[in-house]
């Protein structure tokens, strides 16, 4: 069996899987009296997600552009600081302690911090979301520029190239499939950051109407949210493995999962 | 013209040493060597591992500054890299998202040179290793031993007076590897490079060499320096003639000598 063939057979099982849980939720609620503020069939959530479309997308397009900007940041700020680490050494030994270190930090117990830092706005989400990308982007591109056998470098060597040179024609390719395997986490961790972001303090967004729906027991509209956040979560993560198959279409890894 | 380039060595070593230190002191890795190699000469450097040819190869490559000693190409002493070099590695070191012909270019490329200039030297150089009809092609399309002679045609590419090869044949299986050595004896005498040539194989050594410097190990050291008489290009017969036979007898006795064998 060809390796495309095995790629769609598995997200037909895939569809399968998802939808059998969904008609065996359906059909348990029929069975079982559970209140529908405690757990919504199905059903119940697809209907509010079409009558309250227009809410839903307004929070879901604030959200989405937390996302967006705080992965566009944790690249912008994680590459280069890799990048840095991977050939100034004395950076990487100042650096590396205080990276690890404030990892070691739980998120979300610095997000009231970020709020007072960075106001109500937008803002401390994006924060939020960055400070959690930002980590296996570093971690990664500093991995993948490693990567390079030594041997590949005394041959650029050997023809006079200049370390800038080796960079893009040699080093930064060869790294590609790590950095894109960073960007596929932080892309997670964004999502994951902007809700986060939104559950401390949040006028809008899918975190936001999430909290304020289970704070009148409108379960149904907390549901709806989270099946939209997850909605999100995937397409974004689809995104980024579409852009990792046009620029390595070289590297086996686009060939397996999916 | 000819004369005077004839009586200059095209890489001559003048009493280069190379030491590493360790935290258990220094090891030399190879001890006062000197070796003028005229132009056009293909040798070859046989010895086991840990003897310091490969870091003899380094040197001559500039990739690796020699503690003493003086070496020159073209006259000229060795302070990095020279330009008229072309180095082959035991791994073949070519880019998987980069044809077949763009990885022979990669060369030109890096030295800031024009592509579309050595295309056709590219072109000629790829149909001459017979690999003609794989251009467009991938690495991870071609064998082990086709992969290796692309990464000889990036060697060559840029027209080098010097070619330097680490073992280029040590990964491949023993059928690729009788291939390669007829293929690059024929190249070697159709385009009549320099080329200094290190492998642990005493028969390949032979098969290819007009000249054959045997090392042997701790520390690092040229034993003994042989010329192979026999006409280029040779082909596979060679190895059966009793000049080979010879020839392989007198390199094993000097590592059975050495406690190498």
């Amino acid at each position: 069996m060809s390796v495309r063939r095995l790629g769609s057979s598995s997200l037909f099982l895939g569809c399968v899987s998802i939808v059998g849980v969904t008609l065996l939720w359906e059909f348990a609620l029929k069975i079982f009296p559970i209140p529908a503020y405690l757990l919504p069939p199905p059903t119940e959530i697809g209907a509010v997600m079409v009558s309250q479309f227009g809410l839903q997308m307004t929070h879901a397009l604030v959200t989405l552009r937390e996302i967006l900007v705080g992965f566009a940041l944790a690249v912008l700020i994680g590459v280069p600081i890799a990048v840095a680490m991977t050939f100034v050494p004395v950076f990487e030994k100042l650096f590396y302690p205080i990276l690890v270190a404030t990892q070691a930090i739980p998120k979300v117990a610095v997000a009231p911090l970020f709020l007072v830092w960075f106001g109500f706005g937008e803002a401390p989400k994006v924060a939020m979301a960055t400070v959690i990308a930002v980590f296996p982007v570093i971690i990664d591109t500093a991995v993948g520029l490693r990567a390079i056998d030594p041997d590949m470098v005394r041959l650029a060597k050997s023809m006079r190239a200049g370390s800038l040179k080796t960079f893009w024609k040699v080093r930064l390719p060869i790294a590609l499939p790590s950095i894109f395997a960073g960007l596929k986490m932080a892309m997670t961790f964004a999502v994951i950051g902007a809700v986060v972001g939104e559950f401390v303090a949040g006028q809008s967004g899918l975190g936001y109407l999430i909290q304020a729906a289970t704070g009148s027991l409108q379960t149904t509209i907390a549901f709806a949210s989270i099946v939209l956040l997850s909605l999100i979560g995937i397409v974004l993560f689809f995104i980024v493995e579409t852009f990792e198959r046009v620029f390595i279409p070289w590297h086996h890894s686009t060939d397996r999962l999916y | 013209m000819d004369l005077q380039a004839g009586a200059r060595a095209a890489v001559e070593l003048s009493a280069v040493q190379k030491t590493f230190l360790s935290a258990r002191g220094a090891i030399h890795a190879l001890t006062q060597t000197s070796l003028a190699i005229r132009p056009g000469q293909f040798v070859s450097i046989v010895g086991p591992s840990g003897c310091g040819k490969s870091t003899l190869l380094s040197l001559i490559a500039g990739l690796d500054a020699p503690s003493a000693g003086k070496i020159l190409i073209e006259g000229q002493e060795v302070r990095g890299p020279h330009e008229s070099l072309g180095v082959v590695f035991q791994r073949d070191l070519l880019l998987d998202w980069r044809t077949v012909m763009d990885n022979v270019l990669l060369q030109v490329e890096m030295r800031g040179l024009l592509p579309k200039a050595h295309a056709s030297t590219a072109r000629e150089l790829l149909d001459m290793v017979g690999l003609q009809g794989f251009h467009g092609r991938y690495p991870r399309e071609l064998s082990g031993g086709m992969r290796q002679r692309v990464a000889i045609c990036r060697a060559l590419v840029h027209n080098p007076l010097l070619l330097l090869m680490d073992e280029p044949f040590g990964a491949l299986d023993a059928m690729s590897r009788d291939r390669l050595n007829v293929d690059l004896n024929r190249i070697c005498s159709e385009t009549k490079k320099t080329v200094i040539f290190i492998t642990h194989s005493i028969a390949e050594a032979v098969f290819l060499g007009d000249r054959v410097v045997v090392m042997s190990s701790r520390p690092g050291r040229v034993v003994a320096d042989i010329d192979i008489e026999a006409p280029h290009p040779r082909d596979l017969s060679f190895r059966e003639s009793p000049e080979f036979a010879g020839y392989v007898r007198r390199v094993r006795t000097i590592f059975e000598a050495e406690g190498v064998l």
